[in-house]
């Protein structure tokens, strides 16, 4: 991933923030800055909860460039408790029997940490639901 | 040393990753037909996709969930480490943009060997004492780095805590006074541009480890005029069971003063987090008015001492983020020495 593009999207990556429709509502991730359904353009930064449940998911044994220091690895949809549906790698589950309709959580992780420049990509992936409150 | 204002920790919050190496592992490996006692059971390993940023993460979200404070409240995020994921450019920046903190605040990475945790709380203490910020964030989080084959790769492990510091009338647990011992002593370093560090042996325990605990225990107990006894529980700085059992002893503690705070058995020895996962686990299953008495230490070498007393606010804040034994029971065992290598990063692929 492009410095400049990692940089533009690190409050998304970082921590799930979308963007709110002021309008309708309506919650968007990744952020959009103009509504598809209403065509309002008052939308304002979201911060997602970060806990769903498993949608769908995959395992990738053969990992595209850039991720092969991680792989193999799953990847799963997520349906947020807020609504928007989200892809991304899933974590901590070595062991674990994925299963769709799975509590799962957000947490931040590397996502590459062999980019070009050398930097690292952190972001969010989801694991299944650690118990105990947050 | 005490503060002008009245200063607690506001929030904690404990991160241990999931996969788990047992000692086992290490000896039939490089010691398979010695019958020398392990010093721990096991020790954590980051996940292949987890580094100081990550764990620390995890920590503040933890500790900002207890302290019911929006993150934009924070005026200082520091992390005590000694495994920073760059050499240059700040572990904390990324730490506070992940937790919504940025951009008026403060950022820094300490350093001070296992000390560096406890070197942000006491930093963190004073910015909120001198009515300079009403929250402040300190982290001790590691990766530890060890020699493959080597005493301490036994116990180098992964995790560590996160605390915020706040006024008084929100604490879950009320600082009486802290302070620092710190001489030079060259028991374990690393020099730049080397993977992993070298120590001094048993060079590491008398005057290193011992005297600067010792140092920093009766410096703050002879300003507050207290002793052992008059604490609930006591947390040291954790390199292995043996040293916490002798500098229990040594200061007239007892066993069941260490125990709820003595995680090294199953995390092994967090470096920097290592005292700070200990405070947390003591936090969770402290009672209000239990006085604490907390000491790190980091080699080269120091050690900072607090004395905190537990409130009523802990009961109500405790269940807000998962306690140190869930982390503990959150775990996967690593059942191949190769396997822990690529975990550890100890492959080098170019």
């Amino acid at each position: 991933m492009q410095l400049p593009r990692y940089h533009r999207l690190r409050r998304s990556f970082y921590r799930l923030e979308g963007t709110r429709c002021n309008r309708c509502d309506r919650l968007f991730f990744p952020g959009r800055r103009i509504c598809p359904d209403c065509r309002s353009q008052d939308v304002e930064p979201y911060q997602f909860r970060g806990r769903g449940t498993l949608y769908s998911f995959t395992n990738v044994q053969q990992p595209p460039r850039g991720f092969g220091s991680i792989g193999p690895y799953a990847v799963g949809m997520v349906r947020l408790e807020e609504g928007p549906l989200v892809t991304s790698q899933l974590t901590d589950v070595d062991g674990v029997d994925l299963v769709i309709g799975m509590e799962v959580e957000m947490v931040t992780r590397k996502i590459q940490d062999s980019s070009e420049h050398g930097y690292i990509v952190y972001g969010y992936k989801f694991r299944p639901l650690l118990t105990g409150a947050r | 040393m005490k503060t002008e204002r009245a200063v607690g920790i506001v929030g904690y919050g404990a991160y241990v990753p999931r996969p788990r190496l047992p000692a086992k592992r290490i000896a039939e490996t490089w010691l398979p037909s010695s019958s020398r006692p392990l010093p721990v059971r096991e020790k954590s390993v980051p996940g292949i996709d987890e580094d100081t940023v990550t764990m620390s993460i995890e920590a503040a979200r933890n500790a900002l969930s207890r302290a019911a404070i929006d993150p934009s409240e924070l005026r200082a995020v520091w992390v005590g480490t000694e495994s920073k994921p760059y050499a240059v450019k700040p572990t904390s920046t990324i730490v506070a943009e992940a937790i919504g903190a940025t951009p008026n605040v403060s950022a820094a990475d300490m350093e001070f060997a296992c000390k560096a945790g406890s070197e942000a709380m006491q930093t963190a203490v004073a910015y909120v004492g001198s009515g300079m910020a009403d929250y402040a964030l300190a982290i001790g989080m590691d990766a530890a780095q060890s020699k493959p084959g080597d005493a301490l790769e036994y116990t180098a492990a992964a995790g560590g805590a996160a605390y915020v510091f706040g006024p008084a009338d929100r604490a879950l647990a009320l600082v009486e006074a802290s302070n620092s011992y710190v001489t030079d002593t060259p028991d374990f370093f690393r020099r730049q541009h080397m993977h992993y560090p070298e120590h001094g042996h048993r060079f590491t325990g008398e005057p290193a480890y011992f005297t600067h605990i010792q140092g920093a225990t009766q410096e703050i107990m002879s300003e507050l005029g207290r002793e052992a006894a008059d604490y609930r529980w006591a947390v040291f700085h954790q390199p292995n069971p043996k040293f916490v059992h002798r500098i229990t002893k040594l200061l007239g503690f007892t066993p069941e003063q260490v125990k709820p705070g003595m995680v090294v058995e199953e995390v092994g020895n967090t470096y920097a987090g290592s005292s700070l996962l200990g405070l947390a686990a003591v936090l969770d299953v402290a009672a209000p008015g239990d006085r604490i008495f907390f000491c790190s230490y980091g080699s080269g070498a120091g050690s900072d001492a607090f004395s905190l007393v537990a409130t009523e606010r802990l009961i109500s804040m405790r269940d807000a983020a998962p306690r140190v034994r869930q982390y503990l029971s959150h775990r996967y065992e690593i059942r191949e020495y190769g396997h822990y290598l690529r975990h550890a990063r100890k492959i080098r692929m170019h």
